[in-house]
């Protein structure tokens, strides 16, 4: 990891932790008041522990132009995209974070030319709904290794990057807490429930929070709705097309309609937030990843209104297009910080256990010291 | 300007400011709101501040238990040592109770109750990311509320005519202007800040001072109202200041330049000479005396020493410390002549007694013999290599001398109230603060006075 990166990190660090103010906003600073040096590995935890709700900035006595110069949202954030490379595998495809944005379009270019020259080639002879334009047992073909090839490089990344954390055997219950966390987006709410500040300064809305959740669950129920057809498909030889009150169709369009209103509103709060806030440089990648998401569940809901159309011939090769090009870069787009930041909020429910242990920590002791 | 007649004017734009300019607003007055500093650094000494000491009867808000008018009463004349106006100070501690559910309801957010600071969360409400949290939040409502807000405006004089504020004022980048507001609300903080007006009190030493917080409490204000006869009170020579480390910045170090690890230490001065007890008390209970012993020695300065089995007895400060292998390469590194430094250290040790006894957090007994001074408690031999090294300087809170005010917070000159005229926060504080300093207090006192004083003005308006 770069250096520089974790020097910037480590001194942003050793100030907040001679002030504490922030304790209450998120998850970061009780991590970050049990330590009293930081390795590289505690930086790096952090840094994906910290969901860049911005309230420490805000809140921050010590921001420029004073000279401590504190914008810990920044060099968490920049540690973060940091941290991602330096733990992608294969090592060689780590440069793609630095162009996500030309990476997506690329791959969106090709993923196209290949799918409609295939609608056009292998056109079935028979086939309902999509399969008339391209068969089940080619969409497999291509679509099941490049979903489980990168889920397996991301695989491999979280295996060192927990290495890194100095992560322990896993329970089940720290799982269990790590997915509330993401679930409930708790790192977003602040504290005190009042939300995050980001596109409008020390605002404190709920905006970007339910956003997210907006996404993140609208992703879920689109990954359900595609296994549950999985599922039909192998288990009760029901094949597609699916009438509306079947559980793809249940599942996927309220995920599809969930999915395109939490990208596009991230998308819009993206525009109206400080980018120095964050890591300027990948603003551009991080932007081109929602809207890739955005045209995945977009052109998925048109294809399902286009059904029976001959427009159906050219939607499905764009939406395949979008899906594969996101299934094919999630290890190497913004889409890897779900993993990353799973794993770390894993490992901080392990750091909490302990620090419950031993109860009389540094940090309770200082703090009933100074007033 | 967009209103050069305001109905109510506050001058400063901290906590008592914004209380003040709030209150009015809600009654329905227009407010102008004048701060001296840019947006960043708005909000005076209060966005350095961390908490309010409140009393309350039962749970109240993040606070637990319950703190009577007359426990708080009782911490606050320990640390004044009676130098205290118990009618005003009775009336802040009072209301304070009412105060609490208003800041909340004016967008302040606290902190739960911090595990392990049981006494804490029974007597002072933390805020959420600290006092620039609070600031932040009253910007908003007052903005919110129709208040104008100006920064960057300083206001320079005050044109009191028959016990009467006629005239105000103010430049902004430059510009000069004037404006005739109905009534006037000062919450412009101290004068620590000039260190010309410090020196002047202190003499020179104060030249060495370091202000904890912000460059801009000048006391301009403050000074051309008192020179008009506007009823003064604490002691001009006064100033809250504590030991800080030697190397804050000039101002506005806030609370990461707080040394914590002088009772676990010996300090020295530059002729490493020791001169105070170091375990004399716990460290809250003493920190305040040690900007005025370090003030007294030669060059303001002061120098810990602690060895390698104290270092994690204290919080972590905002620079690490100077580190040597032997007690002569700290000297060297600390600038203190090396052999009188290992004198001091093994005369030191050689008084140290039994420490089997040493409890860092508790008043242990563990104390020297036959030393002068003597460390009381925590008297450990410094031996263990490697041997740390800290700076300490005078840094100064904020100053006692300030304008008078009745229970309405209202200013007066001779006997006579000056008729649009309230003072609130820092500037006022030496009304009921006559010495020392009880934490959380000097919120407590902006928020009631701020809320008093922007009531009186806007019902003095309309």
């Amino acid at each position: 990891m770069q250096t520089d990166l974790l020097e910037e990190a480590r001194r942003q660090a050793q100030i907040c932790n001679a002030c504490r103010y922030c304790e209450g906003y998120c998850a970061v600073f009780p991590a970050m008041h049990a330590e009293r040096a930081f390795s590289d590995g505690d930086l790096t935890q952090l840094a994906n522990l910290c969901h860049n709700c911005r309230g420490c900035y805000y809140a921050c006595q010590y921001t420029a132009p004073h000279e401590f110069n504190l914008n810990l949202p920044k060099a968490l954030a920049e540690l973060r995209q940091d941290s991602w490379k330096a733990h992608s595998w294969p090592a060689g495809f780590a440069t793609l974070f630095d162009r996500a944005g030309l990476a997506i379009t690329a791959g969106l270019v090709v993923s196209f030319a290949i799918l409609f020259w295939l609608a056009q080639v292998l056109r079935p002879e028979a086939g309902a709904g999509f399969y008339a334009y391209m068969s089940h047992g080619l969409m497999v073909a291509i679509f099941a290794p490049a979903f489980l090839l990168p889920l397996a490089a991301l695989g491999m990344s979280l295996r060192s990057f927990w290495r890194t954390i100095g992560g322990e055997p896993v329970r089940l219950e720290q799982v269990w807490a790590a997915l509330r966390s993401a679930g409930r987006m708790k790192n977003l709410e602040g504290g005190h429930g009042d939300g995050c500040n980001f596109e409008d300064e020390d605002r404190f809305t709920q905006a970007r929070r339910h956003f997210h959740q907006a996404t993140l669950w609208g992703f879920l129920l689109c990954f359900a709705s595609t296994s549950s057809g999985t599922v039909l498909h192998y288990g009760f030889g029901q094949e597609a097309p699916y009438g509306f009150f079947s559980l793809p169709k249940l599942l996927g369009v309220p995920g599809g309609v969930l999915l395109c209103a939490g990208t596009l509103g991230l998308a819009w709060l993206k525009t109206k937030a400080d980018r120095e806030l964050g890591a300027p440089s990948a603003w551009g990648g991080e932007m081109a990843f929602v809207l890739l998401l955005f045209s995945v569940s977009a052109t998925g809901l048109f294809l399902y209104a286009a059904s029976g159309t001959s427009l159906v011939s050219v939607l499905l090769p764009i939406h395949l297009g979008t899906v594969l090009t996101f299934f094919l870069l999630t290890p190497y787009t913004k889409m890897a910080h779900g993993f990353f930041r799973l794993t770390s909020l894993v490992r901080d429910a392990q750091t909490r256990r302990m620090a419950l242990q031993t109860q009389v920590s540094t940090a309770t002791r200082a703090q009933t010291w100074r007033n | 300007m967009h209103n050069s007649s305001p109905e109510v004017l506050v001058i400063g734009g901290g906590n008592a400011a914004l209380c003040a300019a709030i209150t009015a607003a809600e009654k329905g007055a227009s407010v102008t709101l004048l701060e001296a500093a840019p947006k960043p650094y708005r909000g005076g000494n209060s966005r350095h501040t961390r908490n309010f000491r409140c009393m309350h009867h039962g749970p109240l808000g993040p606070l637990t238990g319950s703190y009577s008018e007359d426990e708080y009463l009782e911490d606050l004349l320990k640390v004044t040592g009676g130098k205290t106006d118990e009618f005003l100070a009775r009336l802040a501690i009072r209301t304070s109770e009412e105060c609490l559910p208003w800041m909340e309801a004016h967008g302040v957010r606290f902190q739960p109750s911090l595990s392990g600071t049981l006494s804490l969360s029974r007597t002072n409400a933390f805020f959420l990311g600290g006092g620039k949290g609070l600031v932040n939040a009253y910007y908003r409502t007052a903005e919110a509320l129709g208040v104008d807000v100006y920064y960057e405006t300083s206001v320079t004089h005050l044109e009191l005519d028959d016990a009467r504020i006629v005239r105000v004022d103010a430049t902004q980048q430059d510009h000069l202007f004037s404006l005739t507001p109905k009534a006037v609300v000062v919450a412009a903080g101290g004068f620590q800040a000039d260190t010309d007006w410090l020196a002047r009190a202190w003499g020179s030493a104060a030249k060495n001072f370091l202000i904890r917080g912000t460059p801009y409490n000048r006391g301009v204000v403050l000074a051309d109202l008192l020179e008009q006869g506007v009823e003064q009170v604490g002691d001009p020579t006064q100033c809250h200041a504590v030991a800080i480390d030697g190397r804050a910045p000039k101002f506005d170090g806030g609370i990461v330049t707080r040394l914590d690890c002088v009772p676990f230490s010996i300090v020295v001065n530059k002729h490493a000479d020791r001169f105070y007890d170091e375990g004399e008390d716990v460290w809250p209970k003493r920190y305040a005396i040690w900007g005025r012993l370090v003030a007294d020695q030669p060059d303001q300065v002061g120098y810990v020493i602690i060895d390698a089995k104290s270092l994690e007895l204290f919080m972590p400060s905002v620079f690490p410390p100077l580190k040597a292998d032997t007690l002569e390469g700290l000297a060297t590194q600390l600038g203190l002549p090396p052999d009188r430094l290992r004198n001091t250290v093994n005369a030191f040790n050689a008084a140290c007694g039994d420490t089997s006894a040493f409890h860092p957090t508790e008043l242990d007994g563990v104390a020297t013999s036959g030393l002068t001074p003597p460390k009381s408690n925590w008297a450990r031999p410094i031996t263990e290599p490697p041997f740390y090294g800290y700076t300490l300087r005078t840094g100064v809170t904020f100053t006692y001398l300030g304008l008078k005010v009745d229970e309405r917070a209202q200013c007066s000159v001779g006997n006579a109230p000056v008729a649009n005229l309230w003072a609130a926060g820092e500037t006022m504080a030496g009304s009921i603060l006559g010495q020392g300093y009880l934490a959380g207090f000097g919120m407590t006192i902006g928020t009631v006075f701020g809320r008093i004083a922007g009531k009186e003005a806007a019902d003095h308006a309309n």
